[in-house]
């Protein structure tokens, strides 16, 4: 084990570690928390800190193992978005057929990071998959609210499949095109950005929130909240980027100030279509957070945009 | 029941749930830990008795026996051997209903030595988008024979989308199950099976909601 951590890239393991830190400040909070001040429920706390352990070494392990097996885990992480999503949208019995094509596409999508053919993977949800539903649609003889019904199969593969995949396709990028910490460095640093955003928006509206920035779509968030984790997410890229990444200069800044708003986006988006189904979460299915998509919602919108900044700025590969 | 039995619906039927129907379970604290007692349950789909064996922890599994009807799924030397080996039911011969034959017979032995047992009342699958069906009795009966035994409603949500009555092919999508408070058998048929509905009901409305036409 030590022997093969130590081939691992420092800035990469440092990272962990960091992250390892973190979860056991939160692991002791949970344990000490309740003994500090009984009487609150803490059952909330503690399986929200349960659940980030267990996606944490998930994500960490395929960090560790390598393109292959992040492909494997995010086309399983693809398969329950979507479920969730398809199971929350409306949806009728003749709609059965089209929601196994819309699973279909999940391993003929991540098959192309497979076969690292990344033109295919770019057209094939937009462009095909976009064309193909509808039709099949049309085929079945579904033409009650037409147009609507195909947009919600397209809306979920798009969000669910699509956006996830750039997260192992950029698992593929060679080492020697960030030297730094490698392919597993540029997905941690996504990875760490989207949540770290999260959590201190989150932590910036509890602790300064006053403004509403979205009442109709989340009631919660605040401008306060909005702008302290744009301003620190942003300061976190800066300082962590350059070690984790070959993001420089005008890139790295590109990435520093729209990630975290991309984050916002994708949180509010998800918002909106909740607010439009009618449930607060996703599903229970992360213990303490919700489901899946509660979980997703922000890194459908970062990931792309980070996989096309960094390739654009700093990537020979793509 | 047997160790494999358990081993398989641990090991199998239970990943297998959380990754083709997430089974979320609201109410988990309800559920009846030793028999006897009695699962009451809305019926759209196979996919129910399935969900049902997924959310019982290990230890309690091997009570756990659906009851189920002889007719159906008694068929057939494969399908005969898989119902009374893995699923564990219990057979209803719901063809035989008449004055001189004891239909809930193994049904309530089956109670008598602590079983918990899955019932159907609506007796048969309906259809996704509907409400309830209308309710047997039989339940009330086996509650007045063995007053002991709690009666624990569940509303299971969705299961009629994964595999709808009429359809082989299952569709992976979310259910839920949402288990309420046991009830007590409390002396009068017909007030007990109100009461049986009234608790279904408040569960069903407390499940997310299906859009589902």
């Amino acid at each position: 084990m030590p022997e093969l951590l130590a081939r691992e890239p420092a800035p990469l393991l440092w990272g962990l570690a960091g992250v390892l830190g973190v979860l056991t400040l939160g692991a002791l909070a949970a344990l000490v928390l309740p003994k500090l001040k009984p009487g609150k429920d803490y059952a909330n706390l503690q399986q929200r800190v349960w659940s980030w352990w267990v996606m944490v070494a998930l994500l960490a392990g395929a960090l560790l193992a390598g393109w292959l097996a992040m492909t494997v885990l995010f086309a399983l992480v693809s398969f329950l978005a979507l479920k969730e999503f398809l199971s929350l949208a409306p949806m009728s019995r003749e709609d059965r057929p089209l929601i196994l094509v819309a699973y279909l596409t999940i391993p003929i999508n991540y098959a192309f990071v497979l076969t690292w053919d990344y033109g295919m993977y770019l057209v094939f949800v937009p462009v095909y998959v976009f064309a193909a539903v509808p039709f099949l649609m049309a085929c079945i003889g579904q033409t009650r609210g037409y147009l609507s019904r195909s947009s919600v199969f397209h809306f979920g593969v798009v969000t669910c499949v699509y956006a996830l995949g750039y997260i192992p396709l950029l698992m593929r990028v060679h080492r020697s095109d960030a030297p730094q910490a490698g392919a597993a460095g540029l997905v941690f640093m996504l990875l760490f950005a989207t949540e770290a955003n999260d959590v201190l928006q989150y932590v910036c509206g509890k602790l300064l929130g006053r403004r509403k920035i979205m009442p109709k779509v989340s009631p919660n968030k605040t401008w306060e909240g909005f702008l302290g984790g744009w301003i620190l997410t942003a300061g976190l890229i800066v300082l962590a980027a350059p070690h984790l990444t070959p993001l420089r200069g005008i890139g790295l800044w590109m990435v520093a100030i729209l990630l975290p708003l991309a984050g916002f986006a994708g949180d509010v988006t998800m918002s909106a279509v909740k607010r439009d189904i009618g449930v607060k979460d996703t599903s229970h299915f992360i213990p303490g957070h919700g489901g899946v998509l509660d979980r997703l919602d922000s890194l459908i919108f970062t990931a792309p945009l980070y996989f096309h900044l960094t390739a654009f700025f700093a990537l020979e590969t793509y | 029941m047997s160790f494999p039995r358990v081993l398989f619906l641990t090991l199998i039927a239970k990943p297998l749930a959380r990754i083709l129907t997430g089974a979320d379970v609201v109410g988990r604290e309800h559920l009846p830990a030793k028999g006897p007692a009695i699962v009451v349950a809305n019926h759209k789909s196979h996919v129910d008795t399935f969900l049902l064996l997924a959310i019982f922890p290990a230890r309690t599994l091997r009570y756990v026996r659906p009851a189920a009807a002889a007719d159906y799924f008694l068929k057939g030397r494969l399908m005969s051997w898989f119902s009374r080996n893995v699923i564990g039911i219990v057979p209803v011969e719901r063809d035989k209903v008449g004055r001189d034959h004891d239909v809930l017979g193994p049904t309530r032995a089956a109670l008598a030595e602590g079983a918990i047992i899955v019932v159907f009342p609506e007796g048969t699958r309906g259809a996704a988008s509907d409400q309830m069906g209308r309710l047997k009795s039989g339940v009330a009966r086996l509650a007045a024979d063995i007053p002991e035994a709690p009666v624990v409603p569940v509303w299971i949500a969705g299961a009629g989308r994964v595999l709808p009555k009429g359809s082989g092919v299952p569709v992976p999508l979310n259910c839920s199950v949402n288990i309420g408070p046991a009830l007590k058998w409390s002396g009068d048929r017909h007030a007990f099976m109100d009461e049986i509905r009234a608790a279904l009901e408040k569960l069903s409305a407390e499940a997310p909601p299906l859009r589902w036409s």
